[in-house]
């Protein structure tokens, strides 16, 4: 009987930071947002809101109280909160947009073009991952076929 | 075909240099095999049970002769000098060395050619009908929408972490020739009124749970098609289930919430991205349509074919099994087999690759095409220039006449090569062309299409095979289950499982009872074993299956 | 009450060239007769842990059954066997080196 490779509980330590690291177009920068956030479904006067990528971007409440939209990332393969983004944008959110989680540089033009501003990774995802990598896709406009053949920008 | 612009080109170089240095991370340690696998995949990128393997996009099948004398070279410089055509219109190589492939994608990028997004859970390589442009019954050449969808899918920032894979396949005529309803997104063009149009069919696929797609639109404008497939694929990443794999498509998206359900969605979303588009996009389809005008024919005697199938019974039999008719008076579409009886079928040697691009260069107006039945495709020959052409491909191991016929078989590379696989499908294709060319009954038997599967991914497309064959791992041994009576085409059709599977000794004969059966039942030799089978349905072939004095043995 | 644990290699592929690779005490080899055979799982599972840590130089880690004849891993699952062979239509892979070892 064909032994399947075995799932293996992986032993080593992850470490559960809370300390991340902001990135935007300039790199590593401090995160100049001392509001807070609140969770979705909380008071009306929110000004930065969490959503997890199971939200209905539909059905997000616009109000002019929401300076900030916080989308989470769990893993960097769960590419949900890029259309959340977006459709957010479509909908008329001018306000800011940030993506946090397990977000890789690989995907930081993804994230400016779907309409995010800036990405907020934990410590040992940026350590990994130094602010040169992020910079070299920061000219995330450039070689953008999509805003290309739409005949408008992101 | 396309000519690349200046903006392909550069967003080429810099994408090769993206993943070069993606490379060099994961070898240096900044990325984890984790994060590198989902970079490395949507560069075509996989590891197999042997090696590394390259999946190279042949963009709606269509390349030229110095594309194909570059994939000779590559399988010469990187490769063990071979390549293997796929049921998808991709070649891929099976020996790369991870250092070797940002290598592999500059020679690859000299000639306008690239592996992004043919794996990974994005929009994979946009297929078409491989006789676009040629066929005597198209309303449009395919080419050009699927080469704008080809650029609005190519690295689109919403859709390259989808909760699976996503299948785009074009056709042109009423006829399908490219299985558009066993895709995710199948488009048809039709016309309306004068108007070019597209029917928009979603769900269909293949794999664990096989299903047919719907339609979701029977006429979409040129205009809006591609805000249409925006909003269907951002509905699905949304809505795509990311809790399993095996039911993580959009066939099953659509199943469990109903094509209504879905369309409501897509309408909604569609809604917010059509103002979007502003209409540049059918400029560009313009200018794209450009480069697919058709070819400058010419107008010569026929004289020379008639006499080579006078007089050369080889070349007869070809011609009679090979071609397809062509809209040009004069012209011929040529199939060339990569099934010669014994060999891997859709492999074809770096000397062959160079063999096929100089015919296509000298008469072919330089345009070669990949089926997704893994032949190659010279779509614009003259007649007259036909007896050269079959001499040439005799002579390199490509002159086999069994188009369409019991040893055109689809195989997927199954374990010998794939690392999903359950069982080998490679030794069973190479045994089925073996004997029956040996029994000498291909061209008796006639049009049959056998298609075999090394796993329930169905990447040998079994479940739309006339004798559809997966091949699976029951305790340790390989085993073999045979369906009946797939359909590919307009008519798709899944097949109906004949009963227990057979081991690898018995799946010969099992087939070759099938076949029999067939010759002894229909109707008269005029009747293919498809409309037999329709006919008749399973039970007499079930029952030739499986005899009542081995029924203990099934 | 536990199943027995099976003498099992320790194989995965290398990065660099994408071949099958198997455990060695001292590092890893190609050939599948020269692997580690593991033949309790305690050790089995340290020995993974130490494979898994390897991600500069190795894929795949995983632990493959075998039957040992006499000293010598065999497979035992005919995927295993593939792996440690080649693909049958061609002579590529390891039956390759092998043959160019004979000569």
């Amino acid at each position: 009987m064909a032994r399947q490779p075995r799932e293996r509980r992986r032993v080593q330590t992850i470490r559960k930071t809370d300390m991340t690291q902001l990135i935007n177009d300039t790199g590593f920068v401090t995160d100049d947002w001392t509001h807070g956030f609140c969770a979705a479904g909380a008071a009306n006067d929110c000004r930065a809101l969490d959503l997890a990528p199971d939200a209905d971007p539909q059905k997000i409440d616009l109000n002019t109280t929401l300076e900030m939209i916080r989308i989470d990332f769990p893993s960097s393969a769960d590419g949900r909160g890029f259309t959340i983004a977006r459709a957010l944008r479509l909908r008329g959110f001018t306000g800011r947009l940030r993506a946090r989680g397990h977000i890789l540089a690989d995907q930081y033009a993804m994230a400016r073009r779907a309409g995010f501003n800036e990405v907020e990774v934990n410590d040992d995802v940026a350590a990994r991952q130094p602010a040169a990598q992020w910079q070299y896709r920061a000219d995330w406009k450039a070689h953008d076929y999509q805003s290309r053949l739409r005949g408008t920008a992101s | 075909m396309y000519h690349y612009t200046d903006f392909d080109a550069a967003f080429l170089k810099e994408r090769n240099a993206q993943f070069r240095a993606q490379v060099e991370r994961r070898i240096d340690g900044s990325l984890t095999e984790d994060e590198f696998k989902p970079l490395r995949l949507m560069n075509g990128l996989y590891l197999q049970l042997h090696a590394y393997m390259l999946r190279v996009a042949i963009p709606y099948g269509t390349l030229n002769s110095a594309q194909m004398d570059t994939l000779a070279m590559i399988a010469d410089k990187w490769d063990k000098g071979y390549g293997h055509f796929t049921t998808r219109q991709n070649i891929q190589y099976n020996w790369p060395e991870l250092r070797d492939v940002p290598d592999m994608l500059d020679a690859l990028g000299a000639v306008n050619m690239h592996a992004i997004q043919t794996s990974g859970n994005t929009i994979r390589n946009v297929t078409a009908d491989h006789f676009a442009g040629a066929a005597a019954d198209e309303v449009a050449d395919p080419r050009p929408i699927a080469e704008l969808i080809r650029q609005w899918s190519t690295d689109h920032p919403e859709f390259q972490f989808l909760p699976r894979k996503f299948k785009v396949a074009v056709s042109g005529a009423s006829a399908d020739r490219a299985v558009i309803k066993a895709h995710d997104i199948g488009l048809q063009i039709v016309e309306q009124d004068g108007e070019i149009g597209y029917k928009v069919i979603i769900g269909g696929g293949l794999g664990r749970t096989p299903m047919i797609g719907k339609v979701l639109y029977d006429f979409v404008k040129s205009e809006d098609l591609l805000p249409a497939l925006e909003a269907i694929v951002s509905v699905y990443n949304l809505l795509g289930r990311r809790d399993n794999k095996y039911k993580a498509r959009i066939k099953i998206t659509v199943h469990e919430n109903g094509i209504e359900d879905i369309r409501a969605r897509v309408d909604a979303r569609y809604k917010l991205i059509r103002p979007q588009f502003t209409g540049v996009d059918q400029q560009m389809l313009s200018r794209i349509e450009a480069d697919f005008a058709v070819p400058q024919f010419k107008t010569a005697t026929e004289a020379p074919y008639h006499h080579a199938r006078q007089h050369d019974p080889l070349f007869k039999s070809w011609s009679d099994t090979n071609l397809t008719e062509h809209r040009a008076p004069g012209y011929a579409i040529v199939s060339i087999s990569l099934k010669a009886h014994g060999k891997t079928p859709g492999d074809a040697s770096s000397s062959q690759m160079r063999i096929m691009a100089g015919l296509a260069k000298r008469y072919g107006h330089d345009e070669l095409r990949i089926s997704h039945e893994q032949n190659v495709i010279l779509p614009h020959v003259h007649k007259s220039d036909l007896p050269s052409v079959y001499a040439a491909l005799k002579a390199a191991g490509l002159g086999t006449a069994n188009i369409g016929l019991i040893s055109d078989i689809i195989a997927c590379p199954g374990m010998d090569y794939c690392a999903l696989a359950t069982a080998r499908s490679i030794p069973i294709a190479q045994e089925i062309a073996t004997h029956f060319d040996a029994l000498k009954l291909e061209h008796e038997v006639g049009p049959l299409k056998i298609k075999i599967s090394g796993c329930i991914n169905a990447c040998g497309h079994h479940h739309v095979g006339h004798i559809g064959i997966l091949g699976l791992d029951r305790a340790g041994v390989e085993n073999y289950q045979i369906m009946l009576g797939g359909d590919g085409t307009e008519d798709a059709q899944i097949g109906e499982r004949a009963g227990p599977g057979f081991s690898a000794d018995e799946i010969i004969p099992a087939v070759e009872r099938i076949v029999m059966a067939y010759l002894d039942l229909r109707s008269d030799p005029s009747e293919t074993f498809l409309q037999a089978y329709r006919r008749l349905g399973l039970a007499p072939f079930k029952a030739a299956l499986y005899p009542q004095k081995q029924a203990s043995a099934a | 009450m536990s199943k027995p644990f099976t003498p099992s290699v320790i194989t995965a592929n290398a990065l660099l060239e994408g071949d099958v690779i198997y455990q060695t005490p001292f590092g890893w080899t190609r050939a599948l007769e020269e692997a580690e055979v593991l033949l309790d799982e305690a050790h089995a599972d340290l020995r993974m842990i130490e494979a898994s840590a390897q991600a500069g130089h190795v894929v795949g880690v995983y632990l493959a059954e075998v039957a040992l004849d006499g000293a010598i891993p065999r497979p035992i699952h005919f995927r295993e066997d593939f792996r440690a062979t080649g693909p049958s239509n061609y002579a590529h892979g390891k039956q390759e080196r092998a043959a160019q070892e004979h000569i």
